[in-house]
């Protein structure tokens, strides 16, 4: 398989030993620890420690306003868009620091690819143009047949490939909500991720859309490490090896209250709160 | 017994099922309170206004002006000179091409630098430079074209007609940058060029340019914006994938709405250009002149043949900005403005 030429103006960028379309990429290991998080001056989020092992999935659970988007968007530097907001603490993938320089910006969101809570393809592209963005986005060389692999592969992971493999020319914004969704799911893999966040992914979609997109999810988790928002308990169980769950009391930022393998929050949770919350009794 | 095709469907026709006394459909009555009513009366008629005052303008134009279009027919169109004092011949047929000469000359250099601005404002700048330079550029389209005018006459023609020189010493081969010069080409040959009166024009235009493209790259969605962020995206790829694409619209409306502010300025051109009325292909060698300058020019010595030969000037300007400003506005609101990606 040949390597792709990577276009950057970074010699020092560690994105050299990533290549396109190779299966046997490693998933990498997030971990944040002592995150905090500021709007302005109101502090949404304090003292998170986490460690997202690379392989599995991670769920982030709690009621609206807890603050698991927010520390969401840290790991990929999107948080840093909004302005006037800020943060402290460190992220590191696979032991590297994505904040202080190591690695550009660029490819921190590359190897740290997003789906968003609403589908958002690009609309003056067509489904296949939709699927290759992130490598025009990002300046990357690739040759005409490494583009159709590309375009094939990840539509059939996205779970898409077979609806759309005679529209790849019609306007992403012909589909539908849910394969809208799968499209932006399709696209982040492009650009061969080793982590994938997902801000509520269903939470606008139809059940069915749902159930494929929590399949891709644990077909694509041998080779990604996923987090994933979800207001779902049922999804957060069928879909996550770990759970993360975060709460804020009133006028207080966000932490996380508790920690632990699924099925340890889910039956056997430490902290009354956590209890209550996956049993549906409060958020 | 056979029927024909048509005859069963006239039966059909001729047999609608009674009509069913629960089915008459309702026109729901609104019934509007005294203040709505109020309100509601005054804002159709300021609405109104504004087609009042247009179709006053276009039918005091047209109603000054007959006489002289009655006097000269076509030749109004195909007609360069410009002689109705003396009874003499007049028309508009080499005042169009200079009047969207010394436009095209103002877009081709405001466009280019609106779409600039526009993305250095809306994407790259840090926010206090944003907003300086927003309101800096807001006060460019406040400055007097007057001043403009006097500015470019006294200040930037003598500089700029270097460039002219250097457009014909090296690109004289182009018909634009043609100069017929016996002497070679001095630099006296350059002021009062479409040129110069362009480059002038293009300073009023990109204020306005700039202010439409910044309000629409700045709409372009959110969403969109961080799935291109998301994806490893440059600046660079947000604002090409992204933002242009997004704003197309605007930056064509932008540059349509400047185009009709640059064949509709006056005085600024009036004084810059020395009138000609033989069109040429030249636009750095001296000698231009528009509409709009040729009614400031001669509308004190006029006669009245020549007052009414000059409102129907004006009525042919009119017409045309009317219709590019229509266009332009057609075009902004057909764009994807304000309509994201939705489910």
């Amino acid at each position: 398989m040949t390597s792709i030429d990577i276009t950057s103006t970074d010699p020092t960028t560690m994105s050299s030993d990533i290549s396109l379309l190779d299966p046997g990429h490693k998933a990498a290991g997030l971990t944040a620890s002592n995150v905090a998080c500021w709007f302005g001056t109101k502090k949404v989020l304090e003292g998170v420690n986490l460690d997202m092992a690379p392989g599995q999935v991670t769920a982030l659970i709690g009621p609206s306003g807890c603050g698991k988007s927010t520390f969401l968007r840290t790991l990929n530097r999107m948080h840093e868009l909004v302005p006037s907001a800020t943060l402290a603490g460190e992220i590191l993938i696979d032991g590297v620091d994505i904040y202080r320089g190591a690695i550009p910006v660029t490819d921190v969101r590359r190897r740290i690819g997003m789906v968003f809570q609403k589908p958002n393809p690009f609309p003056a592209m067509t489904v296949a143009e939709n699927v290759l963005a992130g490598l025009k986005l990002s300046g990357l060389k690739s040759t005409r047949s490494e583009r159709d692999d590309l375009i094939e592969s990840c539509l059939s992971k996205a779970g898409l490939w077979n609806e759309v493999k005679n529209r790849l020319g019609d306007p992403g914004r012909a589909l539908s909500g849910g394969q809208q969704q799968r499209l932006c799911i399709a696209r982040s893999l492009a650009v061969s991720p080793q982590v994938l966040l997902m801000d509520e992914p269903c939470s606008a979609l139809d059940p069915t859309s749902t159930r494929r997109i929590e399949q891709t999810i644990s077909e694509i988790s041998e080779t990604i490490t996923v987090v994933i928002v979800t207001h779902n308990m049922q999804q957060a169980q069928r879909v996550s090896h770990r759970c993360a769950f975060f709460l804020a009391a009133e006028n207080e930022p966000g932490r996380i209250i508790e920690e632990g393998p699924t099925k340890d929050i889910f039956t056997n949770p430490h902290d009354s709160r956590t209890n209550d919350y996956v049993n549906g009794r409060f958020g | 017994m056979k029927v024909p095709k048509s005859l069963q469907v006239d039966e059909i026709k001729e047999s609608p099922s009674p009509p069913n006394d629960s089915e008459v459909r309702i026109n729901p009555v609104v019934r509007r309170n005294r203040v709505d009513q109020v309100y509601r009366s005054i804002a159709a008629v300021s609405g109104s206004f504004v087609f009042l005052v247009m179709a006053l303008i276009g039918g005091f134009l047209l109603f000054r002006g007959i006489d002289a279009l009655r006097l000269s027919g076509w030749g109004f169109i195909t007609e360069s000179q410009w002689a109705p004092d003396m009874g003499g011949a007049f028309g508009i047929a080499s005042l169009l091409p200079y009047t969207f000469s010394i436009a095209f000359v103002a877009l081709f250099i405001a466009v280019p630098v609106s779409i600039a601005t526009a993305l250095f404002i809306t994407e790259y700048a840090p926010r206090r430079i944003r907003r300086f330079l927003t309101a800096t550029i807001d006060l460019l389209a406040a400055v007097p074209s007057l001043i403009y005018g006097l500015w470019g006459l006294f200040y930037l023609q003598p500089r700029i007609i270097t460039l002219s020189k250097w457009l014909a010493d090296n690109l004289g081969f182009v018909p634009f940058f043609k100069v017929n010069d016996d002497f070679g080409t001095s630099l006296g040959v350059f002021p009062s060029s479409t040129f110069v009166a362009g480059v002038i024009v293009s300073l009023m235009v990109i204020p306005i340019c700039t202010s439409v493209m910044r309000e629409v790259f700045g709409q372009a969605p959110p969403g969109e914006r961080e799935g291109a962020m998301a994806l490893g995206g440059t600046r660079w790829g947000v604002v090409r994938d992204v933002v242009l694409p997004f704003g197309q619209g605007g930056i064509i409306g932008g540059s349509m709405l400047g185009l009709g502010r640059a064949l509709g300025e006056t005085i600024a051109v009036t004084l810059i250009i020395s009138p000609s009325f033989d069109a040429k292909w030249s636009i750095v060698e001296q000698g231009s002149n528009s509409i709009a300058a040729l009614i400031a020019l001669k509308f004190s010595e006029s006669t009245e043949t020549g007052i009414s030969a000059l409102m129907a000037a004006g009525l042919a300007l009119f017409i045309i900005t009317l219709l590019v400003n229509t266009a332009a506005s057609s075009v902004v609101n057909r764009s994807r403005s304000g309509s994201a990606t939705e489910i």
